[in-house]
């Protein structure tokens, strides 16, 4: 098969220094909103100026360069097993070349690998085959500041007052929020999930967030949740790494999931302001990138 | 912007208050997760008996902490196989995780300087009273930006660790922050906290 490593190298080396336009925009559009001279504004400052020099020096744009989360969709006839093997090297060489932190730490032990490599777990890779010519793999890295901040209820929630619908998902969401203040690394992306089980939920709360920020949810009920919870959540004041200030949330991305009678999960997982996602392209003998703004 | 050199003198930390911007010059230690319960179990309550050369290695860092400032940061680190290391990536780590341990290390190290981000609890804002001591917010995510202050890498201890974890001796030049825990018993994150309390209350009650 087809060796794709150094491919899949440069594909990592983007995602780490180059932080995709639509999320570089929202980050100018959050400075203009903030006043002249306060904390806010100054963050958002080193924000945009750290953006440029990691593009231009091709140095990590955040030194936690989190899980790797590698979505591979591919046509019928590619082995699994040769793919997992190349990013895998790949991987391990982006670490030598410190695009990536060594950041695979088995729990038993708390020994760390020193080159990312874990379990079959650590990077995360899923595989989906697909109709077509066209093999398509999406990098996201998420650091574990604003892993850590994510949550899961299970409704209805009493003390939140949250209920089996749309509005209880608006009222836990914001209290996910506002638990997270600035320890996401604020302004973040809201991922949500509602419905599913605990693992496909959060799972799902995950793949939201490889959305592009402007585009439109296709499912009104989701598109007014949205809309609705972006402009709430930036009511809160935490501000820029919770200094206080207008933009709390850079986006807010929400999908469903079937679940049980029993069950109404709603899960919140929440992106810093350093949401590295890109993407590779294979069709025939070329490959490209693009940023998750195209189609 | 006011320019802190280390180590710090205690009036210099009493003039600081929530808001300042300062700018950092001279010697600093990082240490995260591992390093706060390495040196707690260790050397303050200690648990845990002292192994191999780490008593050598917390002799060499009790003048380091001594007035100085402890930065909670897992940094990227080329040079790793010559060992002529630089700082790649250097931004700080979510703080509030050390909250168990802070005030203690404060006290017992005599750190008048914690740097991180997300700010800290009240055990900490109060062992930055007694001290004195204050917390500074370094911009969590600009890890290309900071790293650029970090102008020499001067040693390393517990690199076993890993990486990220290890208690790296840096010089910085410039390195930027906002005191945001002062030594009066003000913290910003206890202001924005109780805020957006009261704005998700409304935003509840509606």
């Amino acid at each position: 098969m087809r060796d794709l490593t150094d491919d899949f190298l440069e594909l990592i080396r983007r995602t780490s220094t180059d932080l995709p336009p639509d999320v570089e925009k929202a980050l100018v559009q959050a400075r203009r909103g903030e006043a002249p001279g306060s904390a806010a504004r100054n963050a958002l400052d080193s924000i945009l100026e750290n953006v440029a020099l990691a593009r231009r020096d091709s140095s990590p744009i955040c030194q936690d360069t989190g899980t790797p989360i590698f979505t591979v969709r591919h046509p019928a006839g590619w082995s699994t097993r040769e793919l997992r093997l190349q990013i895998r090297k790949a991987v391990a060489q982006a670490t030598a070349r410190a695009y990536l932190r060594p950041n695979a730490v088995d729990s038993l032990s708390g020994k760390n690998s020193g080159d990312n490599l874990g379990d079959d777990a650590f990077p995360t890779i899923h595989f989906e085959e697909v109709e077509g010519e066209t093999l398509t793999v999406d990098l996201m890295l998420k650091g574990g500041g604003c892993e850590n901040v994510g949550a899961q209820y299970s409704l209805p929630h009493a003390a939140l007052g949250a209920g089996r619908d749309m509005e209880g998902v608006r009222r836990v969401a914001l209290d996910a929020v506002h638990q997270a203040q600035g320890q996401g690394c604020a302004p973040g992306v809201l991922g949500i999930a509602v419905g599913g089980d605990r693992g496909s939920s959060y799972l799902a709360s995950k793949e939201v967030l490889l959305r592009p920020l402007d585009d439109a949810n296709p499912d009104p009920a989701l598109a007014e949740l949205e809309a609705r919870l972006l402009r709430d959540a930036n009511e809160l004041g935490i501000g820029p790494m919770g200094f206080g200030g207008r933009t709390t949330v850079l986006g807010v991305k929400a999908g469903s999931l079937h679940r049980l009678p029993a069950s109404f999960f709603v899960s919140v997982s929440y992106m810093c302001w350093a949401h590295r996602r890109r993407r590779m392209i294979v069709a025939g003998d070329a490959v490209r990138y693009a940023d998750r703004s195209e189609p | 912007m006011i320019d802190l050199t280390l180590p710090l003198s205690d009036s210099a930390v009493r003039d600081l208050k929530v808001g300042d911007p300062v700018s950092l010059h001279g010697v600093m230690v990082t240490g995260r997760d591992a390093a706060h319960k390495w040196l707690v179990e260790t050397f303050i309550r200690e648990t845990r008996a002292p192994q191999g050369d780490e008593l050598a290695a917390v002799e060499a860092l009790r003048p380091l902490l001594s007035s100085g400032a402890i930065y909670h940061c897992g940094p990227v680190v080329a040079g790793l196989d010559t060992k002529q290391y630089r700082f790649v990536a250097a931004g700080p780590t979510t703080s509030t995780r050390e909250e168990p341990y802070q005030a203690d290390v404060i006290e017992h190290f005599g750190v008048r300087a914690v740097i991180g981000k997300g700010g800290m609890g009240a055990r900490t804002l109060a062992a930055c009273q007694s001290a004195p001591a204050v917390y500074l917010h370094a911009i969590g995510g600009a890890a290309t930006l900071i790293a650029k202050t970090v102008t020499r890498v001067l040693g390393v201890h517990k690199l076993e660790f890993g990486v990220p974890e290890a208690l790296w001796v840096i010089e910085v030049r410039g390195f930027p922050a906002v005191v945001t825990m002062d030594a009066h018993g003000r913290s910003l994150h206890a202001q924005v906290e109780a805020q957006s309390r009261a704005a998700l209350d409304r935003l509840l009650a509606s």
